[in-house]
C-alpha cells in the first residue's frame, strides 16, 4: 500500500497543511457529507418504515455512492475511518491533521 | 462497538471570535437536555425497550454523538485564540483559572453534567415520551442559542441542529405508534 | 415572518406597574411534526445537495427559524 507520491501528499505537521483543510478538501468532504446525510435520514426513516421498498432501494444506491466518494477522498487525504474500515499509506496516516474540529 | 469517522456531520463555520457564545453553547454540551445527555439516554434505554425500537435508539443516539462533536467544534473555535482578557470579559475567568481553554461537560451556568439527567423508567411509553420531550426541549434551546448570536455562519450550524431535533421527535412519535400497535401486528405475521 | 405558518402568537397581560416596556406579542413555533401521526410513504424529498443544508431530507418536516431579538 506504499505510494511513490506518498511524501508529497502528506500534510506537514506544523503550519498550514498543503492538502488537508484547504478549499478543495472542504468541497470534496462536503460531497460526502451530503450523501451521508441523506443516508442518515433514510436510515432513521427505515427504522420506522421497514417495508418501504423504494426507500430501501434508494438507501442501498446511496450507500454504494458513498463508498465511491469516500474511496476517492481517502486516496488524496488519507483514511476517514479507523480500525480497518479504511486503508492507510506509509507511514501510518490516521494521526495526520486536520481533525474535524480543526477544519 | 462504535467506529469513528474523521469528519463532521455538517460543515461547522464560525466567523466571529466570541467566547461568551462558547459559554452559552455549553448548555448543549454538558446541559440536562444537551447532546451528551441525549446520546447516553438513548443508548441506555436500549437494554430495556422492546426489540422493535432498539435500532432507532441506537441510530439516533449515534447521531447525537455527531452533534456533540459539532457543539464541541463551535466551542473550540470560539475560544481557541481568545486571549485571557477576552475570556475574563466573557465570564470565563473562573473557567480559565481551573481549566484554561479545556472543554468541560458543564451547562451554560457552569453546573457540571450529572447522570441524574439520564431518565430510564423501564416502561417503553414512559421512556419514549421522555425522549420526545427531550427533543422538544433541545429544539427550544437551539432557538434561544440562535437568538443569542448574530454570526450567521454559527446560526447556520445551530439551525441544522435544531431541525434534527424535529426529525428525531417525529421518529420517536412513530416509535410510540409501533409500541402501541404491537398486539395487532402479531396477529398479522 | 417567513416561517410557513408555523408561528403562533399570544398577548401577555400588561400590568400597569410593570417596570420594563411591555412585550406586547409573544411568539412560539409549532413545527410540522406536531400534526403528523406517522410519516406517509413516498413523501417528496429535497435533493441530496439541498437536504444537508435544510437539516432534513423531507420538506414536510422542514421548519425554518428566524432569530428574534426580543
Amino acid at each position: 500500500m506504499t505510494d511513490p507520491n506518498d511524501s508529497a501528499e502528506r500534510p506537514t505537521p506544523q503550519g498550514m497543511p498543503p492538502g488537508g483543510g484547504d478549499e478543495a478538501y472542504r468541497r470534496q468532504l462536503e460531497e460526502i457529507q451530503k450523501v451521508d446525510f441523506a443516508l442518515v435520514e433514510l436510515n432513521l426513516y427505515l427504522d420506522t418504515h421497514p417495508t418501504d421498498l423504494q426507500a430501501l432501494r434508494q438507501f442501498n444506491q446511496l450507500a454504494q455512492r458513498r463508498q465511491q466518494l469516500c474511496y476517492a477522498f481517502e486516496m488524496t487525504y488519507g483514511p476517514l475511518m479507523h480500525f480497518g474500515h479504511s486503508f492507510s499509506r506509509f507511514p501510518w496516516q490516521w494521526p495526520d491533521t486536520p481533525w474535524p474540529w480543526q477544519v | 462497538m462504535w467506529i469513528y469517522e474523521k469528519k463532521l456531520q455538517y460543515p461547522v463555520r464560525v466567523s466571529k471570535c466570541d467566547p461568551m457564545m462558547a459559554k452559552f453553547l455549553r448548555e448543549q454540551y454538558g446541559g440536562a437536555d444537551g447532546e451528551l445527555s441525549a446520546a447516553l439516554r438513548y443508548f441506555n434505554q436500549r437494554y430495556s425497550i422492546p426489540d422493535k425500537v432498539i435500532g432507532l435508539l441506537t441510530d439516533i443516539g449515534t447521531e447525537e454523538l455527531a452533534h456533540l462533536e459539532m457543539i464541541a467544534t463551535m466551542i473550540f473555535k470560539l475560544t481557541k485564540d481568545a486571549d485571557v482578557e477576552q475570556l475574563k470579559a466573557s465570564g470565563l475567568g473562573a473557567h480559565y483559572a481551573a481549566h484554561d481553554r479545556a472543554l468541560q461537560y458543564k451547562d451554560a451556568s457552569g453546573v457540571p453534567w450529572t447522570a441524574a439527567y439520564i431518565q430510564a423508567k423501564g416502561d417503553p411509553l414512559a421512556d419514549l415520551y421522555e425522549d420526545i420531550a427531550a427533543e422538544e426541549k433541545a429544539r427550544a434551546t437551539y432557538q434561544w442559542l440562535i437568538d443569542l448570536t448574530d454570526d450567521v455562519d454559527l446560526q447556520d450550524g445551530l439551525k441544522f441542529l435544531r431541525e434534527r431535533e424535529i426529525v428525531h421527535s417525529m421518529r420517536f412519535r412513530e416509535a410510540v405508534e409501533i409500541i402501541k400497535a404491537d398486539r395487532e401486528q402479531k396477529k398479522i405475521f | 415572518m417567513m416561517q410557513d405558518g408555523q408561528v403562533r402568537e399570544w398577548r401577555p397581560y400588561v400590568g400597569r406597574w410593570d417596570p420594563c416596556p411591555p412585550i406586547l406579542v409573544k411568539r412560539y413555533i409549532v413545527p410540522p411534526n406536531q400534526y403528523i401521526p406517522y410519516q406517509p410513504m413516498n413523501w417528496p424529498q429535497f435533493s441530496i445537495d439541498e437536504a444537508l443544508f435544510r437539516g432534513t431530507l423531507w420538506p414536510g418536516l422542514f421548519s425554518p427559524y428566524v432569530p428574534s431579538k426580543t
